[in-house]
């Protein structure tokens, strides 16, 4: 059909016409919506379960804050060694053959995990703190070599570590400073001053919680916090809420090839499954162009139900015709 | 500063001495404004976009899904307005907070409960017939573009439901390489887009789909059935 000969008037010619009000359609939907929702809102109320603070994790499980914090120091924790955005680390980077978005991006949010969530902190807290900063300073003199191998004998005894009540006793080992530096580092986690200072960025006003984000998220505290509200993606987490809420059950099909296979089990899943979704997304906005899908609605012939008095008419009107 | 403020005025009214009588729009044809005008006017015409009279099969209840999902949109924008205005932490602290903030999640899962509707509805009806196809895509694009819009808003919560699923959403967000600008764990930037960038962009892209809608009007059903 011409676009610009489009005519109203031929278009609906022989089609019954009602009176009809746009406005008082849309108000009466306004009122009845507001009414709805404003029971809902009183009666059900919505969802606010209290964010994790690094404070929070010190306390309730002070030795996978140890062990995360040993990982960003070595290295080898998920932040540590993600790849693009954060650094050129490869561990997390998705590719699917020669298709590799996320090595092309680049790196623009830099995250040097052992630097951000260990050493800098340390480096703030130090002031007036003679024997941290001696430990530091032993730290960072040392070779790699070296600093490896004192944080290779410190992760091996933090699994054997006396835990009562706020106090962690890390048994003696070739640690060299680290029981130091780490010591200080759960002091100040567990006083609230280690989310300050792992916002810390020499401005006064911050808002950007990477940083921070990425550390919590490296903990096992986190992610059980999240199991026991069936929030992880095994769970359909993406789509869930916390409590009995709704939540964005609109992501039910992105979050079902989580769960099947051979995306459940695969390294790149991540990018399959944005890959599928988006094809998803591309033919959805193309039905009216595609045999098949444009046709199936035809085919399935709902529209005769909810027309039917449309049809009735007008086989009425054949019928008186003939 | 003057001598560009001067060169626009110069451009933009008529350098013919005046003649001291009013011109018709034959006369400024080639003024954009006019252009502008005659285009609303031919393709936009006023009983189109606000008619007295429908066809009757637009009485059936499948019509009015939209209708409620502009009304759910209304209600979400006004309770957003709110919640914008006294800050992202009041609703934390506050049990007036909290109850707008009740009112906005409940405003959200209506829209998209209708809107899921209205897109079934128009998909069973294919209601791209008819030279319709922008109209059916612009829908389909403000679901997309809500979808990301809720998403920046459960994010901006500032509780563990905001803290998980930025956390792990960031992956899937990083490997198609838009983490590079749109950084899931940046409160700051998943606040501002989301009070006012993508809100401007679904109230922009509904705006133009119901113009659409009206400027040719509801599809007829489709002959097969008679």
């Amino acid at each position: 059909m011409d676009r610009r000969k489009f005519d109203q008037g031929n278009y609906f010619r022989g089609i019954p016409t009602a009176p009809y009000d746009l406005i008082k359609e849309i108000s009466i939907a306004l009122v009845v919506m507001l009414v709805v929702v404003l029971a809902l809102a009183f009666v059900l109320s919505s969802p606010d379960v209290p964010p994790v603070t690094i404070q929070s994790w010190a306390h309730a499980a002070p030795l996978d804050f140890l062990e995360t914090a040993t990982t960003e120091l070595q290295g080898s924790s998920f932040t540590a060694d993600y790849g693009p955005p954060y650094n050129d680390g490869t561990g997390q980077v998705q590719t699917l053959g020669p298709l590799q978005p996320q090595v092309w991006a680049g790196i623009h949010q830099l995250v040097d995990a052992p630097q951000a969530d260990v050493i800098g902190p340390l480096q703030l807290a130090s002031v007036g703190r003679p024997a941290l900063r001696a430990a530091l300073s032993q730290y960072q003199q040392a070779s790699s070599s070296q600093q490896q191998s004192w944080l290779d004998a410190y992760a091996k005894l933090l699994p054997r570590a006396h835990v009562s009540g706020l106090q962690v006793t890390v048994g003696p080992g070739e640690d060299g400073p680290l029981n130091t530096m780490m010591v200080a580092l759960l002091a100040d986690a567990r006083s609230g001053a280690l989310d300050a200072l792992l916002m810390h960025s020499g401005r006064f006003y911050e808002t950007n919680y990477t940083q921070a984000l990425l550390f919590l998220g490296d903990g096992n505290y986190f992610a059980n916090l999240a199991s026991k509200l069936k929030l992880n993606g095994s769970q359909w987490g993406m789509m869930n809420e916390t409590g009995s809420y709704p939540g964005q059950s609109w992501l039910w099909l992105y979050t079902l090839w989580y769960q099947l296979p051979p995306f459940n089990s695969a390294g790149n899943a991540d990018l399959l499954v944005v890959l599928v979704m988006g094809l998803l997304s591309t033919l959805l906005i193309l039905v009216p162009f595609i045999p098949g899908l444009r046709d199936l609605p035809r085919w399935l012939g709902l529209h005769r139900l909810v027309w039917r008095e449309h049809y009735r008419f007008l086989n009425e009107r054949s019928r008186q015709r003939r | 500063m003057l001598a560009a403020a001067a060169a626009i005025k110069r451009a933009t009214l008529n350098a013919d001495p005046p003649t001291g009588s009013e011109e018709s729009d034959d006369e400024v044809g080639h003024s954009w404004t006019v252009f502008l005008r005659r285009l609303i006017q031919r393709e936009l015409p006023i009983e189109h976009m606000l008619p007295a009279r429908e066809p009757a099969y637009v009485g059936s209840w499948v019509y009015v899904f939209g209708v409620v999902t502009i009304a759910a949109l209304i209600l979400v924008i006004a309770s957003g307005m709110v919640l914008a205005f006294f800050g992202p932490q009041w609703w934390n602290v506050s049990p007036q907070g909290h109850f707008f903030n009740s009112l906005h999640f409940w405003s959200v899962q209506m829209f998209f409960v209708f809107m899921v509707l209205h897109l079934w509805g128009q998909y069973f009806a294919q209601g791209w017939r008819d030279g319709r196809a922008a109209t059916w895509m612009v829908g389909v694009v403000i679901f997309l573009a809500s979808v990301v819009t809720a998403f920046t808003g459960y994010i901006s919560q500032q509780n563990f439901d905001a803290q998980w699923i930025a956390v792990n959403a960031k992956d899937a967000v990083n490997v198609i390489g838009a983490g590079a600008f749109f950084n899931v764990l940046n409160f700051g930037q998943m606040y501002g887009l989301h009070i006012v960038l993508f809100p401007l962009l679904v109230v922009g892209l509904v705006a133009f789909h119901v113009v659409l809608v009206r400027r040719r009007g509801v599809v007829k059903p489709p002959e097969d059935a008679v």
